[in-house]
């Protein structure tokens, strides 16, 4: 197989994320659940992997690194936490329902007063309507790092000024990002970062977090084992243990260490010019076929791939051929693994007037070679014969 | 059971906290190690840092110094 969706997950994981989760499971007991050589052992390898994501992410307190499953249930965690009956927030179009679901359910329950930033034809942020969005009780911006469906990539320092100059709080949801390109929460001036493991940062299945960078009253929203204050009939109110109730993914948590360890080898610069030398590969062989039309800004892979800055997706379609047949005819006549559909993204679809077509989406790994790009462009070009 | 003897018992509000102290000591060379928090100090659950209470002036020389998340310090028979 030829898997080029690894926006949905990255599908080859590093040896040594494989290795680190055969070693927690046959090592470690249960974290802060005594004090026992395997229980500490484990305590130990989370800590660590707290300051492994803390430094990453250039944030500079470990406690502040807060595991979740995924990034929807950190933003579910950091959403439904933080604002209340008639708040305001300003998102974008580009968000995943991850973002819009929880924000529509609060407008629904909580009266919650929302606004999306629009965005131009090649997917670019309308970047002029966050200003123009803030009322009084305006209380955060969310923002996607990185559209899965575009690969645009959101200006975030830019936005972080409106925010920092206005008093809000800049909420980015790293799905995408996180593991592709750099990101440092100080520098950026991001106050809550929500990642998911899975994805390009080669973890397993099960893993996630927020990281805070700035002390930042969440609400909890489960309460239970803590390991410690057992007597307190509360939640212990101190982070992590705050947003942490119950057994930790230990397993999981050894892998997402490891393929930060991977990233931090390799080096994150190294993969994201592999990952856009693949993508321009794939431009350059299919953009003289008729009827293609891409979603992003085409002139950023004129550029040579060092200096491309996007995402590491291609979303495409070829007029008159739904985006659900081209990945079928991919996956079962070509066995290449790709995207079809609405990417959980409604609003960028509408954006881009593809709420009928769907997309193609190719996503790219550092594990990718330029034979099985070579082999896509090949199926792609057989297709719309 | 081991003889009792004085002891200085560090204890934390998070296990976060008590594997950061770990790692804070071990960097700085000071003695001690996580046990479960003694009943003497609390009936809850948890780990704390233990030293023999002759090195107490090292944890407080620690403390003062590096600033670390912890909750109580204290001179314990245990």
């Amino acid at each position: 197989m030829i898997y080029l969706d690894n926006a949905a997950t990255t599908f080859k994981k590093p040896v040594n994320v494989i290795e680190a989760i055969n070693h927690a499971l046959t090592s470690y007991g249960n974290s802060g659940r005594g004090a026992h050589k395997a229980s500490l052992d484990s305590g130990r390898m989370i800590y660590e992997t707290r300051e492994k994501i803390s430094s990453f992410f250039g944030s500079s307190d470990p406690s502040k690194v807060i595991f979740t499953s995924n990034a929807t249930e950190g933003l579910n965690i950091v959403l439904f936490g933080l604002f209340k009956s008639g708040d305001h927030v300003i998102s974008t179009v580009t968000e995943h329902n991850s973002v819009l679901r929880p924000l529509y359910k609060m407008e629904k329950e909580r009266g919650l007063s929302l606004d999306f930033v629009g965005i131009d034809e090649c997917g670019r942020l309308k970047y002029n309507e966050f200003e123009e969005y803030i009322r009084p009780n305006t209380r955060a911006i969310v923002v996607n790092h990185i559209s899965n469906v575009s690969g645009e990539i959101a200006d975030i320092e830019y936005i972080s000024k409106i925010a920092g100059a206005n008093n809000l709080y800049l909420i980015v949801d790293a799905s995408q990002s996180a593991g592709s390109i750099d990101i440092d929460m100080e520098k950026m001036g991001i106050d809550i970062l929500c990642f998911t493991g899975h994805k390009a940062l080669f973890g397993p299945g099960g893993t996630g977090g927020i990281v805070l960078n700035k002390d930042i009253i969440i609400d909890t929203f489960k309460v239970g084992g803590s390991g410690v204050q057992s007597f307190n009939k509360e939640q212990p109110g101190e982070y992590p243990t705050r947003l942490e109730a119950g057994t930790l993914n230990i397993m999981g948590i050894a892998g997402l260490g490891a393929g930060i360890d991977f990233i931090n080898e390799v080096g994150i610069k190294n993969i994201h010019k592999k990952e856009m030398y693949l993508l321009k590969r794939l431009y350059e062989g299919t953009v003289d076929i008729e009827g293609i039309r891409y979603y992003m800004d085409c002139d950023e892979l004129k550029k040579p791939s060092e200096n491309i800055w996007h995402g590491s997706i291609l979303s495409m379609n070829i007029e008159g051929i739904h985006s659900g047949d081209f990945a079928d005819c991919l996956g079962q006549d070509y066995d290449i693994a790709t995207r079809a559909g609405a990417h959980c993204a409604p609003l960028i679809h509408e954006a881009f007037k593809t709420k009928e077509t769907g997309m193609v989406r190719f996503s790219f790994s550092y594990f990718n070679t330029e034979e099985e790009i070579d082999t896509a462009i090949k199926a792609i070009k057989e297709i719309v014969k | 059971m081991r003889e009792k003897s004085w002891k200085y018992i560090v204890t934390f509000h998070t296990t976060t906290a008590a594997m950061a102290f770990e790692k804070l000591c071990e960097a700085k060379a000071v003695p001690g190690r996580l046990i479960p928090v003694p009943k003497e100090i609390s009936s809850g659950c948890g780990l704390a840092w233990c030293v023999d209470f002759e090195s107490a002036n090292l944890i407080d020389d620690l403390i003062r110094e590096e600033n670390p998340s912890y909750n109580s310090a204290d001179k314990v028979w245990h």
